[in-house]
């Protein structure tokens, strides 16, 4: 779907009532987190972003944790970033794995990471640490280099 | 024109003389020695003790065994990170381990040196002590690079081990971030210093001339 990205930004508007800031081709959305599935099917859907390009998280410390991912329409070079906060305590954000298959691996790396547990995706289990890693999210701020691995 | 001396008589006579036994075996290497570009068969004849009072000749087996190993250590091909590149030069044409006997082979089962060539992280360290568990005795570890030896600038990470020598144990440390083919064809030479002094025991002997 061709689309340019001041009418991707538009469409935006119309659909979720959020302004988003456009620098160049890249459209940011800040989305509430009870939003944050919509979002990503109006811009599968309206905006035509199929490539799902990065998924990531952000540690604010006591603001909580901070979801980012982007998403590309590769027809019409637009690249749209989407962010939502989940807020302080929270760790629970919803999945997009019904909406871009790619989603799956960066999510699990993200839970792998920071401990955002994304709700309703399909297989949550660490990807880059190993199964048997004991406890603990090496990307947290809080993290603490703890003696407990046998080869230290 | 080479003048050609008689050879002795095989026991020399007079054997039960200690004297005339010494004057035997230093005209027996001699001969032996007379390739001078040998000096590992006058090594070996060094070694070699001859019995009074028959044809039994012994030598001590741990020198003929250790001048083997040492001179056909196989390593196995084993390349974890950016060191493998530097490793992979040192074996191929221009710098040539394998006039040192070296051949980089593919099975753990045939070899008996695994040279560690890069980072080992917490998720690797179990297969990399698999394969060395999978290495026949007498086996020999090299570690290569800063990362092998104590982590070196992922020491303090969350995912690195903190040296290999935490997983297995290691015979010579080669420093270098990451080494040059030069640094690890000295550290392999080390280790062959190390290996001619390996005991059957199993005990891995520091020499001086190791350490030096």
């Amino acid at each position: 779907m061709k689309i340019a990205f001041d009418v991707a930004a538009a469409r935006l508007e119309q659909h979720l009532g959020l302004t988003p800031t456009v620098a160049g081709a890249l459209v940011t959305l800040d989305v509430p987190v009870d939003r944050w599935h919509a979002a990503a099917r109006i811009a599968h859907d309206a905006i035509g972003c199929l490539y799902f390009s990065w998924l990531s998280a952000i540690d604010w410390k006591e603001q909580g944790f901070e979801v980012v991912c982007r998403v590309e329409n590769l027809e019409s070079r637009v690249a749209l970033m989407l962010r939502t906060k989940l807020g302080a305590g929270n760790v629970h954000c919803p999945t997009l794995t019904d909406v871009w298959k790619g989603a799956d691996w960066m999510e699990r790396e993200c839970y792998d990471m920071f401990g955002v547990v994304f709700d309703g995706h399909p297989d949550l289990r660490r990807i880059l640490l190993g199964q048997d890693w004991p406890a603990g999210h090496p990307l947290r701020k809080d993290f603490v280099d703890a003696d407990y691995s046998p080869y230290r | 024109m080479e003048v050609k001396r008689p050879l002795p008589q095989v026991p020399p006579p007079g054997w039960s003389d200690v004297k005339d036994l010494q004057e035997w075996e230093k005209y027996h290497q001699t001969r032996a020695g007379d390739d001078k570009t040998s000096n590992t068969l006058a090594s070996i004849a060094d070694a070699i003790h001859h019995m009074p009072g028959g044809w039994i000749v012994t030598t001590s087996t741990d020198k003929i065994f250790n001048w083997a190993r040492k001179s056909s250590l196989w390593p196995v091909t084993f390349g974890l990170a950016c060191c493998a590149i530097e490793m992979m030069a040192t074996f191929a044409s221009r710098f040539d381990v394998e006039r040192f006997g070296m051949v980089p082979w593919a099975s753990p089962r045939h070899s008996d040196l695994m040279i560690v060539s890069g980072t080992v992280t917490i998720k690797m360290a179990p297969m990399l002590k698999r394969i060395y568990d999978q290495m026949p005795d007498p086996k020999w570890v090299v570690s290569m690079g800063s990362c092998a030896n104590s982590g070196g600038p992922f020491r303090h990470g969350y995912h690195v081990v903190k040296g290999v020598d935490r997983v297995v144990p290691v015979d010579v440390y080669v420093p270098g971030c990451p080494p040059t083919p030069d640094s690890l064809m000295y550290g392999l030479l080390k280790l062959q210093e190390q290996v001619a002094e390996f005991q059957k025991t199993g005990t891995r002997v520091v020499t001086p001339a190791a350490t030096s």
